[in-house]
């Protein structure tokens, strides 16, 4: 009985990984394509909910879910050409610097415009409620949140890997003067990729907002996980990615199972073993400057 | 040498006479015109949602009161911030009391920031009052003779839910399954649970600590259905019981839901159809009380939306102090904490007045349970929630939820 238990724990924490993957997966594309740390990655999160809640209010929940992400898309091409573009040749912590003011200026435009007070929106009546597989309790939400990120997943590894848009972003990762050799411009790539990672974050926060408070601090609390998600899968690598936002939710669940006041602890644990032992992250690119 | 000397000592000693005079007037008017209230409020964080309700509040009956003249003639002026944590509180306190001239100290409503604010008033001699936090530690081990405490404390709304589940068949040979925060009130609230439990024939089976920043409770959910409770009850505080609300109806489970802490901000957040079960409330804006109507008409025509019980609390909290100061004469610390001691009464919006008890220096007043509306009885978003009938009934004294002297630890 107690074995099923923690199984139960390990497949809800595969779930909730999904879930940070999404938001994960955005940072560590802009990063591992441009070079840039993109700490405004939350402040695109929480647009994301709350646009989501504004059109749902005219529209319902699922188109609220499909044009929130859009929007918010648009939004980052703007904020890469105006804004991210000037520091792809810099020094990472300019980015760093400039990017977490933008998370700031957007907690307080949120707060002017939405208010400070926490907004509810529900899931669909259809939604609620629980799915028993065997012994195992699923909330009917979060498989279908599953299926989405499945989706998501599979479309974004088909871009890179089968498309010649995806084999150019590869390239530009390992050798951009070559790609520049070649005569191809990795500009308008760059846009695309920063378009698809915050368009997949707000995906994340519309996605999330009937589960959780939105309130105009969301960003901050999430961009903590995305970026430890990250750390621990190691910049430049797809699969890195995926298997670290899973077993970040997996190491959480099985922590919180035996002792639960350290919950929240445990992936940043997890995050020191990591990098004590393999400090590139789990399927990074090999740094130089820490491995001899 | 002697008469070179007196004349230094003359003319520098002129020289002081003239600036004094020259300058004291000035520093008397300033002086004379402003009483400077310091007001700290978490409007970050877990709790910020009820900051923010607290300062809409306490501006409102700044308004009102600066509109009919002030206090004593004198206009308030108060200077509100967030005080993030107990750290940054108790830095901020310590600095209005310095620098910011501040008179006395007001609000907070994060316990272990109020009790680092606490500190910093008995250090520095000063009145405070602790106006929302709830842990009964502040008016136990923890008290001191500056503090007094406006909201109900964690035992009250124990014993204000309890009753209740007593009364519902939800208590006795019940099996309870407790989430606590993980912070001074959540242990308190706990503890004070356990013992309501434990007096009532309820048993506790299972009892986690959730960390204050815990968003997401899906392993705490399917811990839950694992030991398979009669009630799951909820210690917690702030948005972490909203969260907690919304994944619960999320996941379906079957049990019923209660808690012993709940402010009406996030009882909103919760979303329709997604809170069920009895909650304690100190307020809440549909009370049939002519005074509390008037309160909660003013604050929407102000507002555009309804008060909640934070804003109604600060609300009479400054009124309060007004009424203290005004009947006082003046702002000084020991006059005002002679005044709230000698129990005196307060109008505050309710059926009943209060007063502060002398040793512990705790507001008496009723206390609500509350349950959830039907689906679409609702009139608007605001309007979900029952209001049950106060506690103490009203031929009890006030007195009669709060823990006896000879019971409590603190010493004045």
């Amino acid at each position: 009985m107690q074995f099923t238990f923690l199984l139960e724990q390990v497949v809800n924490g595969l779930v909730l990984g999904g879930y940070y993957l999404l938001i994960a997966l955005g940072l560590s594309l802009i990063f591992s394509v441009g070079g840039v740390v993109n700490l405004a990655h939350g402040a695109f999160y929480a647009l994301g909910a709350y646009i989501s809640i504004t059109i749902g209010k005219y529209l319902g929940f699922g188109p609220a879910a499909v044009l929130s992400p859009i929007s918010v898309a648009m939004l980052g091409i703007l904020f890469e050409r105006f804004l991210l573009r000037r520091f792809y040749a810099a020094d990472p912590i300019l980015s760093l610097l400039v990017t977490f003011g933008l998370a700031m200026i957007a907690e307080q435009l949120i707060r002017i415009v939405w208010g400070s007070a926490p907004l509810s929106v529900n899931m669909p009546a259809s939604f609620k409620g629980s799915v028993i597989l065997g012994d195992f309790l699923f909330s009917r939400y979060r498989l279908f949140l599953l299926a989405v990120v499945i989706a998501v997943l599979a479309s974004i590894w088909l871009l890179l890997h089968k498309a010649s848009f995806g084999h150019v972003v590869r390239a530009g990762i390992q050798k951009p003067d070559m790609v520049a050799a070649l005569g191809i411009r990795l500009q308008p790539y760059m846009t695309a990729i920063v378009m698809l990672g915050v368009g997949m974050a707000a995906l994340g926060g519309a996605l999330f907002a009937p589960i959780t408070i939105v309130h105009p601090a969301m960003g901050a609390e999430v961009i903590t996980v995305a970026f430890v998600v990250v750390v621990i899968g190691g910049l430049g690598s797809f699969w890195g990615v995926v298997i670290s936002a899973l077993l970040v939710g997996v190491v959480r669940g099985i922590t919180i199972h035996f002792i639960p006041a350290a919950g929240e602890a445990s992936m940043y644990v997890l995050m020191f073993l990591v990098l004590l032992f393999r400090p590139r992250g789990l399927l990074g690119e090999r740094i130089e400057k820490f491995e001899t | 040498m002697t008469s070179h000397n007196r004349r230094n000592v003359l003319k520098t000693g002129a020289a002081f006479a003239g600036a004094s005079v020259i300058g004291f007037p000035a520093i008397v008017h300033a002086q004379a015109n402003k009483i400077k209230i310091g007001h700290l409020t978490p409007l970050t964080g877990f709790l910020g949602a009820l900051g923010a309700y607290a300062q809409l509040g306490i501006r409102m009956a700044q308004e009102e009161i600066n509109s009919a003249g002030g206090v004593m003639g004198r206009p308030l002026d108060i200077m509100s911030e967030d005080s993030v944590n107990p750290a940054t509180a108790a830095t901020k306190a310590q600095r209005m009391l310095d620098q910011d001239g501040a008179a006395f100290l007001m609000g907070e409503i994060n316990s272990a920031s109020a009790v680092t604010i606490m500190q910093v008033a008995a250090r520095n001699k000063r009145f405070f009052l602790q106006i929302g936090a709830r842990s009964d530690a502040l008016r136990g081990k923890q008290c001191n003779r500056y503090t007094f405490h406006v909201d109900i404390p964690s035992h009250v709304m124990v014993y204000a839910v309890g009753k209740a589940l007593v009364r519902d068949n939800m208590m006795k040979g019940k099996k309870f399954y407790t989430l606590t925060a993980d912070y001074i009130f959540g242990h308190d609230l706990g503890s004070a649970a356990k013992q309501f439990f434990s007096e009532n024939g309820g048993t506790v089976i299972g009892d986690e600590l959730v960390a204050t920043d815990v968003t997401e409770f899906s392993p705490y959910l399917l811990k839950i259905r694992q030991a398979n409770p009669d009630v799951v009850c909820s210690n917690l505080a702030g948005n972490q019981v909203t969260n907690l609300i919304k994944q619960y109806a999320e996941f379906g489970l079957p049990y019923p839901i209660v808690g012993f802490n709940l402010n009406t901000a996030d009882a909103w957040a919760a979303g329709e159809g997604n809170l069920s079960g009895t909650w304690p409330t100190v307020w809440y804006h549909t009370l049939d009380v002519p005074s509390s109507k008037t309160f909660v008409a003013n604050f929407i025509k102000k507002y555009g939306k309804p008060p909640e019980n934070h804003a109604w609390i600060e609300y009479v909290s400054l009124k309060m102090m007004a009424q203290a100061i005004t009947e006082t004469k003046s702002t000084d610390t020991e006059k005002l904490i002679a005044y709230f001691e000698s129990e005196a009464k307060f109008d505050i919006l309710k059926a009943r007045q209060g007063y502060f008890r002398k040793w512990d220096h705790q507001l008496m007043q009723e206390a609500y349970p509350f349950t959830v509306k039907a689906k679409g009885k609702a009139k608007d978003q605001w309007d979900q929630l029952e209001l049950g009938a106060a506690v103490p009934a009203a031929n009890e004294s006030l007195e009669v939820l709060s823990v006896q002297k000879e019971q409590n630890t603190c010493v004045l």
